[in-house]
């Protein structure tokens, strides 16, 4: 820990003025100092569009509400789900990837680390465009401010007859600029796994993380041009007076809704993938055992990649395809359950027979275990057609896919921030205020999210600003905005640990949980060049045959 | 699958007192025609195509609550059982590195529950998509617009807005209806919970879908699929009515509309302003489609899909400004003086 | 701490090979961008015979043999200059690479024409209908892509003039041939789509 990793170290950083450190941040392509700037801005872009959260469910919680009109709520909705998948989920995968990949490979960077600074660089100001659509669009066109379209954005209202000004064309080149971020960034995933393993590090000796990190690019690259495809039609539409999406002229808005899930739905996988990736490197270090059957995981973990591809139509069951076209999708969505099991029972397997330490990443993933376990049989439940025709659009989507992004998803990232918080800054985060945060992130997540089922079963539509008093939907809404107040506080308890352990938290060490993964085997936080010597792998678990010369791994793999 | 694949109607009921509480108690509630009952439960369906789709919704709702105890219940032991303990010796556990048995157990088990899944799921399909059409069935022609219905009787020539009125179907005379769905302008989804599943009424594309409702009464239902400002005040309802009472309706909606010489005050308010551009009333120079048909605009409960109830007062307020009841809508503030608005509110007041 | 942990390992095979970086990134661009042309092509065979009102693909299109075999056989001329650059022939190399441009060239010139044909004396714009949007998007989408490897070709042309171009550039110049294919293959499906079937 010498002067070589200036902007990481917490005494190094205080010695250099504002700008310095502001112009190292800028010209940096270190990929430890960019995942942390992914991560870093993330958070930010989850507050805020958190916050957005907040004022929908305040406009929600009690009937005929006039809080918020209905073009600013439209807005919210629009801007919270958008921010929430292309500026929170996306770069927070992207700063994990960065972060530890070539850590767990054995790498000193990653392939091309100018490229990984463009990929922020992009995703940054495609974040800061899409929340410049506040201020710019009224002032450009006199219509409008924010996009209100949905994230989803279904022809032809996104036409230029239905939507005018500028909004519109905020989401669409927002999205542009930042998916071109992540599709640089994922190649360059890619290409460091392939290229820059360190000796004796095959791919079936690769941590699962680096697996499904690596399949994740790969849906990344194949699935997020569809979107800037759509995109790129739509913005001809718009500015040339194109017709792909013109009703009038014989286009198709069954055929944007196609193109949008056929890059919507891997994106939920893309998202979900990420967060099996941490919990699949936390839940074997709190058990004490390795991952149970490693080979069954990867293949798992493939197919889902690959059937994800498959089953964009299960989110257009009601705009009345063929009995045989809804069939096809039902049962390629049905199918996707079973690798997804495996993954679970392999979770499962791997604490049992273990001796499990519950500390704060674990506690988070067995809270993740148990809700993505209801996400995924309120998705079967979704993906029979038949029931879904009753279901969808309505609160109970809204309800599963909040299980599947927040009791999930969210759930492994903090999992993730509590287990490698003490190799990026050398520093524990402060256990008391982690588990205020869990316990009270748990309970409001539940408040929220549990009675949206109840909601959308008694007939309560998606994307309404307000509702009338009368169909039982009352109670469950007023309940569901309590449980903003308890998130909330959880989220605070996060950041102010988060600030405050940076200074005041207790030294790590190299290595605090007594993990098996290359990561552990450097400093905390690690050099500039991340190891002295480049290591060399026999196992999947390089640091428990460091640990155990008697029983080492490599006699049994 | 009418029930074939779970059996007993206790074991249902027990489902429901277990999961579905607020069902129970809400099931006094008998849906009366003229007052909605205000119940869009989709474990309520009083129509075939909806009880087709809750028979399945209940066989997989069993499935995976059962999965959820189990697997759950593993879980918690698992936890439980093998946690930290503070007696521990501080050696590591026994190190296992997986099973094939296992692997191969817990990838065949669920792909036999996915292939009940997938049998059911395409059954229940066939049977809504492919329902045969008997031969006292009525057809209607459902425009989504933003943000209202209009309804149309193709073959009783009838066009109205908002509401959709249709004939209870007895086992004995079966007298479904099949709908049309069309847009006008952005996609829109018709939902009426308790008669059918959600089908959207997209631009450029004809959609079907039937309902079959077993009980008269008034139902409620929505717009489905985000539309735009006013997405949230599209209301739907449905009112189905006894036998014999829908010809009555049939009869009433074909009548020219009341031509009261006491109003002619404000017809003329209503002729001479561009009302008539948007909006028709038969056998007059009314011919608007933008808007709603007026022909018997107080037959009807709602005004402006939904946002309030059709009343004189609100009436009144409606058409002084529109986007008081209903920000955003696209009729705009006519601008008129209170006197004309007396004048027009009497007119349209006629109209029933 | 990991010399330590090599140090008690068995030995193993010293050979550690990995891909190169350059061709593995290469090949995901030329996925990605693959991706994006299958939705295009999609969206040009779901649009066909569906335009409400005329000009139609086959009152309109004319087959482009010649810019077809201009932009295939820079493919081959393009292996050409590779194989010369590798055997170290400088002029064989550049003059093969020139060639290479002036097809591309040829090809977007016919391009041109073609377009100038179609907005002039058919008057069938972007925006005409469904046709002229998917044709437009599809076959300047192509275009897009063969302009950006021609710069790149006429940048390798100069820098080689300059005399900056050497054999440990050997990699570099293979992928942007790997480019030049793609756009080729691509060229190959816009065809047969447009040309053939849209016909």
């Amino acid at each position: 820990m010498a002067s070589q990793d200036l902007a990481l170290s917490p005494a190094a950083e205080t010695s250099l003025p504002l700008t310095a450190r502001l112009h190292a941040l800028v010209v940096t392509v270190d990929h430890k100092q960019l995942g942390l700037m992914y991560i870093g801005t993330a958070l930010l872009f989850l507050v805020v569009s958190g916050g957005m959260a907040a004022v929908i469910r305040l406009q929600l919680a009690v009937p005929n509400n006039t809080l918020v009109s209905p073009q600013v709520f439209n807005r919210l909705f629009t801007m919270h789900g958008t921010a929430m998948v292309f500026l929170v989920g996306m770069p927070l995968i992207a700063g994990l990837m960065n972060y530890l990949v070539p850590l767990m490979i054995g790498a000193r960077d990653m392939a091309f680390p100018r490229l990984n600074a463009f990929g922020y660089w992009m995703f940054l100001f495609g974040g800061l465009l899409l929340y410049f659509s506040y201020l710019a669009a009224p002032g450009l066109a006199g219509h409008g401010s924010a996009p209100d379209v949905g994230w989803f954005a279904y022809a032809p209202l996104t036409g230029r007859a239905f939507s005018r000004g500028h909004s519109t064309d905020y989401w669409i080149l927002s999205l542009l600029v930042s998916s071109g971020g992540s599709i640089v960034s994922a190649i360059n995933v890619i290409t460091t796994i392939a290229s820059l393993r360190c000796k004796g590090m095959t791919l079936m000796r690769m941590p699962l993380f680096v697996w499904m990190m690596l399949v994740v690019s790969g849906m990344i690259i194949l699935a997020l041009p569809p979107l800037s495809a759509a995109q790129i039609m739509l913005l001809l539409d718009r500015f040339l007076g194109a017709r792909f999406f013109d009703t009038q002229a014989g286009g198709s808005a069954v055929l944007w809704q196609h193109f949008f899930w056929i890059f919507g739905h891997p994106e939920v996988y893309i998202l979900m993938i990420p967060g099996f990736a941490c919990a699949s490197e936390i839940i074997p270090v709190f058990s004490r055992k390795p991952i149970f059957g490693y080979p069954a995981m990867v293949a798992a973990t493939v197919m889902i990649g690959s059937i994800s591809m498959g089953v964009w139509a299960h989110h257009m069951f009601a705009v009345g395809m063929t009995a045989m076209g809804n069939t096809f999708f039902a049962i390629s969505t049905l199918l996707i359950a079973v690798p997804t099991g495996i993954k679970l029972f392999n979770w499962l397997a791997t604490m049992y027979g273990g001796q499990i330490r519950f500390e704060l990443p674990m506690l988070f993933c067995l809270g993740f275990l148990f809700q993505f376990l209801l996400a995924g049989l309120t998705g079967v439940m979704l993906g029979v057609a038949p029931f879904d025709w009753q279901l969808t659009d309505s609160y109970f989507v809204v309800a599963h896919f909040h299980y599947v992004l927040v009791g999930s998803f969210l759930f492994t990232i903090f999992a993730a921030i509590y287990y490698w918080y003490p190799k990026a800054s050398g520093r524990m985060l402060n256990t008391k205020l982690g588990l205020w945060h869990f316990w009270l992130f748990a309970l409001g997540f539940h408040l929220t999210f549990d009675p949206q089922h109840l909601a959308g079963i008694l007939g309560m539509p998606r994307r309404i600003y307000t509702y009338d008093a009368g169909r039982g939907w009352e109670i469950y809404n007023l309940i569901s905005s309590l449980g903003v107040i308890f998130q909330a506080g959880g989220i605070l308890c996060l950041v102010i640990n988060l600030l405050w352990s940076l200074r005041h938290g207790e030294p790590a060490g190299d290595d605090p949980w007594d993990a098996w993964t290359l990561e552990w085997s450097t400093t905390s936080p690690p050099p500039a060049y991340n190891f002295e010597t480049l290591p060399e792998v026999r196992s999947r678990r390089p640091l428990w045959d460091l640990k155990h010369p008697e029983d080492p791994d490599w006699k049994y793999e | 699958m009418k029930l074939g694949l779970l059996g007993q109607k206790s074991l249902l009921w027990a489902l429901r007192t277990a999961f579905f509480p607020w069902a129970i108690t809400s099931s006094a509630a008998r849906a009366d025609a003229g007052a909605p009952n205000g119940i869009t439960n989709i474990f309520k369906p009083l129509s075939t195509p909806a009880e087709a789709i809750y028979e399945v919704s209940v066989l997989v709702l069993t499935i995976c609550a059962g999965i959820f105890l189990i697997v759950g219940g593993l879980l918690a032991y698992t936890i439980i059982r093998f946690r930290r303990r503070p007696d521990d010796d501080g050696r590591e556990p026994p190190q296992v590195y997986g099973s094939n048995q296992l692997e191969l157990a817990w990838t065949v088990i669920p792909i036999l529950i996915v292939f009940v899944l997938i049998l059911v799921t395409a059954r229940t399909i066939a049977d809504v998509q492919n329902a045969a059409r008997p031969a006292g069935a009525l057809d209607v022609t459902v425009v989504g617009h933003q943000w209202w219905w209009e309804i149309r009787y193709p073959e009783l020539g009838i066009v109205t807005a908002n509401e959709l009125h249709v004939p209870v179907s007895d086992p004995t005379k079966r007298r479904p209806t099949f709908l049309k769905l069309e847009s006008a302008d952005v996609a829109h989804s018709f939902w009426v919970p308790q008669l059918a599943g959600k089908t959207d009424a997209i631009p450029n594309r004809d959609n079907q879908m039937w309902i079959e409702p077993k009980q008269p009464g008034t139902y409620l239902g929505n717009c489905a699929e985000y539309c735009g400002t006013q997405h949230a005040r599209m209301l739907l309802r449905v009112i189905v009515h006894p036998p014999g009472d829908f010809e009555k309706w049939v009869a009433a909606q074909q009548d020219p509309p009341v031509d009261d010489p006491q109003v002619q005050a404000g017809r003329n308010v209503f002729f001479s302003t561009p009302c008539v551009n948007c909006h028709a009333i038969n056998g007059t120079k009314a011919e608007g489609t933008f808007g709603p048909d007026l022909t018997h605009l107080m037959s009807r409960a709602t005004l402006g899909s939904g946002a309030a109830p059709n009343t004189p007062e609100k009436l009144r307020v409606w058409l002084r400004d529109p986007q008081l009841l209903k920000e955003g809508c696209l009729m705009p503030n006519m601008q008129l003086a209170d006197t004309e608005l007396d004048h027009i509110v009497a007119y349209l007041l006629t109209l029933k | 701490m990991t010399n330590a942990a090599a140090a008690t390992l068995p030995p193993e095979s010293a050979e550690w090979t990995l891909p190169s970086r350059r061709k593995i990134a290469v090949a995901c661009l030329i996925c990605t961008e693959a991706a994006l042309f299958t939705i295009f092509v999609v969206a040009y065979l779901f649009y066909i015979g569906k335009s409400v009102t005329g000009p139609s693909p086959a009152a309109e299109l004319e087959i482009p043999v010649r810019s077809t075999i201009c932009l295939l056989s820079s493919s081959l001329t393009i292996v050409l200059a590779e194989r010369a650059f590798r055997r170290e022939h400088t002029g064989g190399f550049r003059l093969w690479w020139l060639i290479t441009i002036l097809l591309a060239v040829e090809f977007l010139r016919s391009t041109a024409c073609e377009w100038q044909r179609l907005l002039t004396t058919h008057q069938l714009t972007i925006s005409t209908n469904l046709f002229g949007t998917t044709f437009y998007s599809l076959i300047g989408l192509h275009a897009s892509h063969v302009i950006v490897g021609l710069i790149l070709l006429v940048l390798v042309l100069i820098l080689s003039l300059r005399g900056h171009v050497e054999q440990a550039h050997a990699e570099h110049l293979e992928m942007l041939s790997w480019y030049w294919h793609f756009v080729d293959a691509v060229w190959v499906v816009v065809f047969t789509v447009v040309y053939l079937i849209g016909r």
